[in-house]
Formats: structure tokens, C-alpha cells, sequence
């Protein structure tokens, strides 16, 4: 489903290559970890992916079921499935977070063709999706991610990828900052959302998430390449050997 | 509000809106006179009147001289009609310039001694004159945070300032709030450094006048490195009939401090238009920040445009100091004329001005306001958000100038005006002036994008809105805020306001 192929990418202000090669199949249904040291260029392929200004694509391409991500604004990447979990969710001071989740679930429906969802069914479906998530009414007038601790951050960030029902999560840290409750709870949001039209990439800098959330791959990324992959035992390997030993070999 | 029920409302104008400015253009609520005798000079304005003005204000040779010297300036001015308004002729000889409760003519010596009568007038308005924690009677008051919850009055009622409350407490902490007539007896070496620095006394028709007649006003000192331990505010009530009231506020923000001020304003309904010419001058030095906020209600005349208070206010803040920083917030839903600019002159190199405003006007109601941006030194920003609302067969202008100067090198200005029509007898206006000489200066307008935070703007594209819709969000999000934070005590119009939606604008 997601497709990237030799894809090189560098910040546009300074000239610094991140991304030097990048080759990455996710099937729907899957669910691959991305791995690696700080400055690997992990989040830079979130982005990338995403569509966050900032970023040139020197050379490669990243196409969604068939379709040419690269070329698309960020708000049609969204409406074409991909959907990405901040590793630092966004504070809109002033603007409640349930106008901020229906906003963007008519925003896509409009941009599919797709009617708008009336208030109602609006209303139901985020009451039963918040419920699963331990989030309560007063989290959904708040406005959007305002004042929120770290793991009220990203069991939003769950929320929405739960409303808006993307083909393709990138789940970018989402582990930065949870205790192990708030973890279990967003990988169990996570978990219900694992589905044969879906695909998933988790990027993560411990194992610990992924004991929670059983990636089917796993691959070690390093200096702006995917350098190692392998099944769920590769995450274990960096659990207890540190990512030392696989570079090495690598090199 | 005859007028908004009967007009079709246009589609695609949000409902919960629509209930909003109902709500808010509803029956007045401050109609009410206090019964109370008065005392007033004779009709018209003239030198005579300047010296008794300045006599029952005892003040010092120097403040007369002042005002007089005004005065035969604004003979020869002429009254300006630039502005998208129209009205009756004013009769500038056929009002009072003077009026005062004659239980004032003592002036008291601490609330306590205040006549009852004034005391339960601003009790019935929600401002009871009490220093207490919280002003009663405000919904939600007790889920307020503690600190913040203090906030010091100056009341003044037509000509004269009643009471002024806290004054021990901000004394201690540095602060001078007192009304002007005080601070010029008691603090002349401010005053006169300050007064007319800002508003020249030629400045324009309405401010001369101004000049020559103010008969009260606030006064506010913040030292250096002081940060004002309350909210400061100034109720301006309007009573008595045919009486003109010209107030006059002086705020000092000195290095590195802060205060954050706001006023409002109310009058009885009468039949008759009153006029009301206030000026402001705010002058904030080095690394200081000033947030001024206005919820004007003044009567805005009835359904038929009968009545109603002429607002021709001149309010200017000058920042004087490098990083120095001024916002104005304004909610406008009264008068029946306005015309009102309060402007920022960013002069200290990084200094930054703010302008936020909502201006809702109905039936009758014509408000001609904006702001000024004059960018004179380096790395300056200003801000502008302006949203006008109107109903029935109002008009509603947005003006506003952005000044880059020469020497204002890498400065930037963004604006969004958005008008909002509810019916279809009504009228919106915009008017922005742009004058650009630098050449590293940018100057952005509307939806562009660079002003509104990037990060905020790529998570809202992220899940699915496009540019402008995701600008619109945060903007409006934004200004919502801004009138979240205003002191809850004056500011029943702008919580409700914060239901409005400019869904369906016209640009």
C-alpha cells in the first residue's frame, strides 16, 4: 500500500542530506516498526510523508495505493488515507477540540466526495471512540490539546486517527512521555484500529511500545538508511544489545 | 432587536451566531437612570466654561493655561466627515460640558464616604465599588483562578470620578491608579511629561476638544520592573441628560513592567443623542507591556435609530522603548455612532502593537473603527484582527493604516478583517490604507499564511483542512481566546460573543 522507493531528502534552509536511499513496502494490514538512533532521520520521513514544509525530495518517490504522495498538499494526503500521530502534538489556543475533530472529519469527507456527517451521528461516534480512550467530555470541550499532560496529548492524537479511519498511521513517538498505563491505553487504541485496509508504521526508540503493539516488521534505520530488517526479534536484539552491535555489523 | 427578527437571515450564517448577536442586540440593559441631583455648568463651551471646568478641579495654573490654549485651537478646527457615518449636525453650544452629582462637591475621602445613591448605581451595574476578591453577581466568578481575581476600579460618573478602589493595596506595590484630576494635583511632574505627548493637543477636532473640557479620567503609573499585582479598570457611566462627557486616561507603563487595563461603558436611554469624546494616551518604555481592553456599550439608540451616544474617542499607545508591547482588545456593541481608531506607534527598535476588535452593530448603529500601525523603528511586528458583525440596517467600517517607515527595517504587519452580513439592509466596509518605505518590510493581508504559527497550520492540514480553512480556525480560535481572558466583571457581552462564527463572511 505505502511505497517508497530510493527516497533521498534534504532541509531546505541548510543543504544537509537526511534521507540518502530510503526503500520501504508497507502492506495493508501490516504493522512495521521503524527503529534507530536520535538524528537517523526517522521523523524527517513522517514528515516527509506527511508533507511538512521544510523538506526537499532530491531524488526517489512515496506513493499511497498507487497514488503519487509527493505531489499532493498535505490536507490531500489526509484525505487519501495518511494520517500521522505527532510526537509533539500542536496547542490551538481558542478552538474546542470536538470543532477541531469535526472540522477535519468534514473537511475529508468534502474532499472524498462524501456527504458531511450530521451532528448527531458526529456526536455519537466520538462519545463511543473518547469512551474506549478514557477521554471525557471535558477533554473534548478543551480547546485542542491546551493544558493537556503528555498522555492526554496522545490519546487525542489516538482519537483522531480513530475518527478520521486512515489507510495508512504513522504513529511518529508516540511513546515519548507515557508512563506505562497511558502507554497500554494508546497502544490498545492503536490495537482496535488494526484492520485488513490498514497499514501501520510505528516509529518508536524503545521495544517497549512494541510489546504492546506486535509489529509484524521491523527495521533499523540509521544515518538516513534503512539498514537492518527483520521480524518482532529484531526489536529485541536493540532492546539488549543497544543499536551498537547492528551498526556495526552493518558497516 | 425588531430589526434582526424580521430580516431574512442570510444562508450559510451560523445559527448559534445569529443567536449571539440577538442576544447581545436585545432589549438594553443599562437603560436606567439614577435619580440623583445634579449639578451643572452652563450650556455650551466657551473660555469661561474651560476655567470653571479647570476651577472645580482645582487645579494648578499651568493645567488651565493648557486647556485653554486648546481651546482656541479647536475654533478654528473643523469637525472631520471622512469617516462612513452620518448624523445630525452637532450643536457643540447647545450641551453640558459639566455635570456632577452635587454629593460630590465634597470629594470623598475614601469609598466609604461615598453617596449611596452613586454606590448602588454601580452596584447595579455589576461593579459594586467594594474592594472584595470578586465582583458579585459574575457568573462562573468562583471558578476563576485566585490570583487574577482582584480587580481595582475608577468609577466616574458623567463629569467626575467617584471612587477610585484598591488604592492602598497598588500604592504599596508601586502603582499610582488614581483618577487624572487627582494626578494632576497630586502627581503634576507625570502628568506634565506625559499629557498630550501621545495625542497632541492639535491632534484632531474631537481631541482638542478634549483638551479643553476633560473633566475626569484615570490615571496609571506602573514603575519600573513592576508588574501590576491587579487587573485596572475604569467604568465610564454616562447620566445625565444632554451632557456631553470628555474623559481623559493617562497610562505609564515604565521599563520592564506590566499592567494589564480595561474599561467600560454604559448610559441611560434617551431620546436625544449624547456625544462622548474621550481620549487615551498610553506610553510604554523599555521591555514594558500594556494589554488596554474595551467592552463599549454605550446606548446604542433604539430600533428606529432614536438616541443613542456619539463615540468619537482618540486612543493612541506609543511604544516608546525597545521591546516594548501594546494590545488592544475591543468589543463594540454600543453607540450609535463610533468612530475609533486606537493605533500603536511601534518607535523602540522590536517593539510589537496588537489590535483586536469585534464590532457588532445593529438596527441603526454606524461604527467607523480600526486601528493605525505606524512602524517606525527596526524589527517591529504589528498584528490586526478585526471582525465586524452587522444586523438590521447597520454599517459597520473596518479603516486601518499600516505605516512602514523608512528606518523600520524587517518589520512585518498581518491583518485579517473579516465582515460578517446578518440580513440584507445592512451594510460592511473596509478601508485599509498601506504605506510601505523600506524595502525589507512585509506587509501581509487576509488568508496568507506566514503570521499564523506554521506548526499549528501543517497539524490542522495534516488532518484534512485546507490552508484557508485551517487559517480561519486558528485566527478565530485565536480571538477567541482573547476575549476569554478579558476580567470576566465587564465582559458579559464578550463571553457571549465568544459563541460567533464568521462562517459565511464576506471577505
Amino acid at each position: 500500500m505505502l511505497e517508497i522507493k530510493n527516497l533521498h531528502v534534504k532541509l531546505e534552509e541548510e543543504d544537509k542530506q537526511i534521507l540518502k536511499g530510503v526503500d520501504l513496502t508497507v502492506d495493508a494490514g501490516k504493522v512495521h516498526a521503524i527503529m534507530g538512533p536520535n538524528g537517523s532521520g526517522k521523523s524527517t520521513l513522517s514528515y516527509v510523508l506527511s508533507g511538512r514544509d521544510g523538506y526537499e525530495v532530491t531524488e526517489g518517490s512515496a506513493s499511497l495505493g498507487g497514488e503519487d504522495l509527493l505531489e499532493m498538499e498535505p490536507e490531500e494526503r489526509a484525505a487519501a488515507g495518511v494520517f500521522l500521530a505527532f510526537q509533539y502534538p500542536v496547542e490551538i489556543p481558542g478552538v474546542g477540540n470536538m470543532t477541531f475533530l469535526r472540522t477535519a472529519v468534514n473537511a475529508q469527507r468534502k474532499a472524498r466526495g462524501e456527504d458531511e456527517l450530521s451532528a448527531t451521528d458526529f456526536l455519537k461516534e466520538v462519545r463511543a471512540k473518547a469512551k474506549a480512550l478514557k477521554i471525557d467530555a471535558d477533554m473534548l470541550k478543551r480547546p485542542v490539546n491546551v493544558g493537556f499532560s503528555g498522555g492526554e496529548k496522545k490519546r487525542n492524537e489516538i482519537l483522531q486517527m480513530a475518527m478520521l479511519e486512515p489507510k495508512m498511521c504513522i504513529l511518529d513517538e508516540t511513546d515519548s512521555g507515557l508512563d506505562v498505563d497511558a502507554m497500554k491505553l494508546v497502544a490498545e487504541g492503536v490495537n482496535a484500529l488494526r484492520d485488513e485496509g490498514r497499514g501501520f508504521l510505528v516509529i518508536t526508540h524503545y521495544q517497549r511500545l512494541l510489546d504492546h503493539i506486535k509489529p509484524d516488521v521491523v527495521h533499523i534505520m540509521a544515518e538516513g538508511r534503512i539498514v537492518k530488517s527483520g521480524g518482532p526479534e529484531l526489536a529485541l536484539e536493540v532492546e539488549n544489545n543497544g543499536y551498537a552491535d547492528i551498526l556495526a555489523e552493518v558497516n | 432587536m425588531a430589526a434582526l427578527d424580521q430580516t431574512q437571515v442570510k444562508e450559510g450564517v451560523d445559527q448559534e451566531t445569529v443567536d449571539a448577536v440577538r442576544e447581545v442586540g436585545g432589549a438594553y440593559k443599562y437603560g436606567w437612570e439614577t435619580e440623583i441631583e445634579m449639578e451643572y455648568a452652563p450650556k455650551g463651551v466657551n473660555p469661561d466654561i474651560v476655567r470653571l471646568i479647570s476651577d472645580k478641579n482645582d487645579e494648578p495654573e499651568w493645567m488651565t493655561e493648557w486647556r485653554l490654549a486648546a481651546f482656541e485651537r479647536w475654533t478654528k478646527m473643523e469637525e472631520p466627515n471622512w469617516a462612513m457615518v452620518n448624523y445630525p449636525e452637532i450643536d457643540f453650544q447647545n450641551q453640558y460640558y459639566y455635570a456632577r452629582p452635587k454629593s460630590m462637591e465634597e470629594k470623598p475621602k475614601s469609598l466609604d464616604e461615598v453617596d449611596p445613591k452613586l454606590l448602588a448605581t454601580y452596584e447595579k451595574l455589576g461593579i459594586p465599588l467594594k474592594e472584595q476578591m470578586i465582583l458579585a453577581g459574575v457568573e462562573g466568578a468562583e471558578n476563576a483562578p485566585a490570583e487574577g481575581r482582584k480587580v481595582a476600579v475608577d468609577a466616574v460618573f458623567d463629569s467626575v470620578s467617584v471612587g477610585t478602589t484598591f488604592q492602598k493595596e497598588l500604592k504599596e506595590a508601586g502603582v499610582i491608579f488614581c483618577s487624572i484630576s487627582e494626578a494632576i494635583k497630586e502627581h503634576p511632574e507625570l502628568v506634565k511629561k506625559y499629557l498630550g505627548s501621545v495625542v497632541p493637543v492639535s491632534d484632531n477636532f474631537y481631541a482638542t476638544l478634549n483638551s479643553a473640557v476633560f473633566s475626569d479620567g484615570s490615571f496609571v503609573y506602573v514603575p519600573p520592573g513592576v508588574r501590576c499585582p491587579m487587573e485596572l479598570s475604569t467604568y465610564f457611566r454616562i447620566n445625565a441628560e444632554n451632557t456631553g462627557q470628555f474623559e481623559r486616561t493617562l497610562i505609564i507603563a515604565d521599563k520592564g513592567s506590566y499592567v494589564s487595563y480595561l474599561e467600560g461603558c454604559t448610559a441611560p436611554q434617551r431620546d436625544t443623542a449624547q456625544l462622548h469624546a474621550a481620549v487615551v494616551e498610553i506610553i510604554i518604555e523599555e521591555d514594558a507591556e500594556v494589554k488596554y481592553s474595551t467592552v463599549q456599550n454605550w446606548f446604542p439608540g433604539d430600533e428606529n435609530g432614536k438616541g443613542g451616544i456619539y463615540n468619537f474617542v482618540t486612543k493612541r499607545a506609543d511604544c516608546r522603548g525597545d521591546r516594548s508591547k501594546v494590545m488592544w482588545t475591543q468589543v463594540e456593541t454600543g453607540s450609535a455612532v463610533t468612530w475609533k481608531y486606537p493605533s500603536c506607534i511601534l518607535r523602540g527598535d522590536d517593539s510589537q502593537g496588537e489590535f483586536y476588535s469585534i464590532a457588532i452593530a445593529n438596527n441603526y448603529q454606524q461604527a467607523d473603527t480600526g486601528t493605525k500601525m505606524v512602524h517606525l523603528g527596526k524589527n517591529t511586528k504589528s498584528r490586526i484582527v478585526s471582525k465586524g458583525i452587522s444586523a438590521g440596517k447597520a454599517q459597520n467600517t473596518y479603516r486601518g493604516l499600516v505605516a512602514m517607515h523608512p528606518k523600520a527595517k524587517d518589520s512585518r504587519n498581518y491583518t485579517q478583517c473579516d465582515s460578517l452580513l446578518i440580513g440584507d439592509k445592512c451594510g460592511a466596509h473596509t478601508v485599509p490604507y498601506i504605506e510601505v518605505r523600506n524595502n525589507s518590510s512585509r506587509v501581509e493581508h487576509e488568508a496568507t499564511t506566514s503570521k499564523v504559527d506554521d506548526d499549528q497550520l501543517f497539524y490542522c492540514r495534516q488532518r484534512g483542512m485546507d490552508e484557508e480553512e485551517a487559517v480561519a480556525l486558528v485566527v478565530n480560535g485565536f480571538c477567541k481566546d482573547v476575549l476569554q481572558a478579558l476580567p470576566m466583571e465587564f465582559a458579559m457581552e464578550a463571553q457571549q460573543l465568544v459563541a460567533i462564527s464568521l462562517e459565511g463572511s464576506v471577505g
